[in-house]
């Protein structure tokens, strides 16, 4: 369902190695990977990616799903630069695309995206004096990840609607019933997520354990204020 | 202890609910009434996701517009459709996620997560990816994501319509072990049928509260 695969548990040294300094390493790959320009080092930035898959040792449907994608992507992008660019440029390109992708899925197969997100908000956390609000982020990395499978999977449904209405082809029977659900399931992930407590700021959590009391009758009907702001 | 005082509820100039007024101290409350009769709205304003455009909502003398963070801490909201409350990839990850605040520790977390998974016939699916869950395992892991943080009340808005007979008893089952105080709104008039109190809603009023099976015979009778 989800293209770029998901968490698939193991024990190799890639899955052991925390999340923090492997998304780090992923960061300084790609770095490199978009720097080095040419072929043999890219060549070989491949083989490191390749290298990496042989360590994890994901199950093979997995890495298929992953080798199917890159290879759709590497003749469209490789053969339309060949053709506007030539031969070696189109290789960098490629390759350069291959590294990054692989490695990239790499990280996303080994790392559960509880220990990204936690990662995230430690790695963060120094900017808190500044007003940023690392669990915040760390949340969006995770359902930023989590969305690629929630939209695969609304426009499956809803493609398959339209061709049993027999609107197969048509864009409008796709766009307009996606983006209604995509807009509906964003709804209801807000209303589970504060259901959640998310939003909940710790303040709010810490200032509410002093004024449980009953508020008295001085606040009046047709009380719309946003939830923490009578403090 | 969840207490309506005299609660209205309008968008723009259509009212949804009309002066409504509840004490519902027991252990396990049915709402029931047609499509817009106002139910999904009065169990949204027990955790404060819908605010009362008039009157009050008080969940053990706290009020969710005022104390929202206090009230959700002490309140579970088990939604229809369990695939908008599942928001991490794995179940276990999904269960975790609830703990992030109350359980400093990852591993910790973890095992905690594998045991309330474990606690409500998801036993072994920590790792297991949560959206290729079936419907009803879904609902389980929405329902354990709430469970994990062991609030006061549980308040589930339909949420058997999507399961299957089997899964719809299990759920069933489930809730009637819970020591949490169950606001469960419902067109599934068989899984009340052993609650303490039935409320049937329609237009936005009240137009029967009383033991389970009068209280169905009314809103049968108010259908027929």
């Amino acid at each position: 369902m989800n293209p770029l695969g998901l968490y698939a548990p193991g024990t190799s040294p890639l899955h052991r190695t925390p999340a923090g300094p492997k998304l780090l390493g992923l960061m300084v790959f790609v770095t490199v990977v978009v720097i080095l320009g040419t072929v043999p080092w890219l060549a070989g930035a491949c083989g490191v990616a390749a290298l990496g898959y042989l360590v994890a040792r994901p199950p093979w449907t997995r890495v298929w799903q992953v080798l199917r994608l890159l290879i759709v992507l590497a003749v469209l992008v490789g053969g339309l630069q060949l053709w506007l660019v030539g031969l070696e440029p189109a290789l960098v390109t490629v390759l350069r695309l291959v590294a990054a992708l692989a490695a990239a899925n790499l990280f996303t197969l080994t790392t559960r995206i509880d220990a990204v997100v936690a990662a995230v908000e430690h790695g963060l956390g120094p900017l808190r004096r500044f007003g940023v609000r690392p669990e915040q982020l760390g949340l969006l990395v995770g359902l930023t990840v989590q969305a690629v499978g929630t939209l695969a999977a609304i426009a499956g449904s809803v493609r398959e609607a339209a061709v049993a209405r027999g609107a197969g082809r048509s864009p409008t029977a796709f766009a307009v019933p996606f983006v209604v659900r995509t807009l509906r399931h964003a709804d209801e992930l807000g209303e589970a997520l504060a259901a959640r407590g998310i939003g909940d700021t710790a303040n709010d959590a810490d200032g509410d354990s002093g004024d449980t009391g009953d508020t008295g009758d001085t606040d009046g009907p047709a009380d719309h204020r946003a939830p923490g702001a009578a403090r | 202890m969840i207490t309506y005082e005299s609660v209205g509820h309008r968008y723009d100039d259509r009212t949804v609910l009309d002066d409504v007024t509840l004490a519902l101290p027991e252990h396990r409350v049915g709402l029931v009434g047609a499509n817009g009769s106002g139910k999904s709205t009065l169990a949204r304003m027990v955790n404060g996701l819908v605010r009362p455009t008039s009157g009050r909502v008080l969940v053990d003398g706290l009020d969710p517009t005022e104390q929202g963070a206090a009230v959700r801490r002490r309140v579970g909201f088990v939604f229809t459709n369990p695939d908008s409350q599942i928001v991490m990839p794995t179940a276990g990850e999904d269960v975790a996620f609830s703990l992030r605040r109350t359980v400093r520790n990852r591993a910790d977390r973890a095992a905690r997560a594998a045991e309330v998974l474990a606690a409500h016939g998801l036993e072994g699916y920590a790792d297991h990816p949560a959206h290729q869950l079936s419907g009803g395992q879904k609902q389980l892991l929405a329902l354990c994501g709430m469970l994990a943080l062991d609030p006061d009340v549980l308040v589930c808005d339909e949420p058997t319509t999507l399961l299957d007979l089997r899964n719809t008893r299990r759920f069933a089952e489930i809730l009637r072990g819970l020591r949490q105080q169950v606001l469960v709104v419902t067109h599934d008039l068989d899984l009340l049928a052993d609650f303490d109190r039935v409320v049937v809603l329609d237009g936005g009023k009240v137009v029967a509260d009383d033991a389970p099976a009068p209280a169905i015979r009314h809103y049968r009778d108010l259908v027929a």
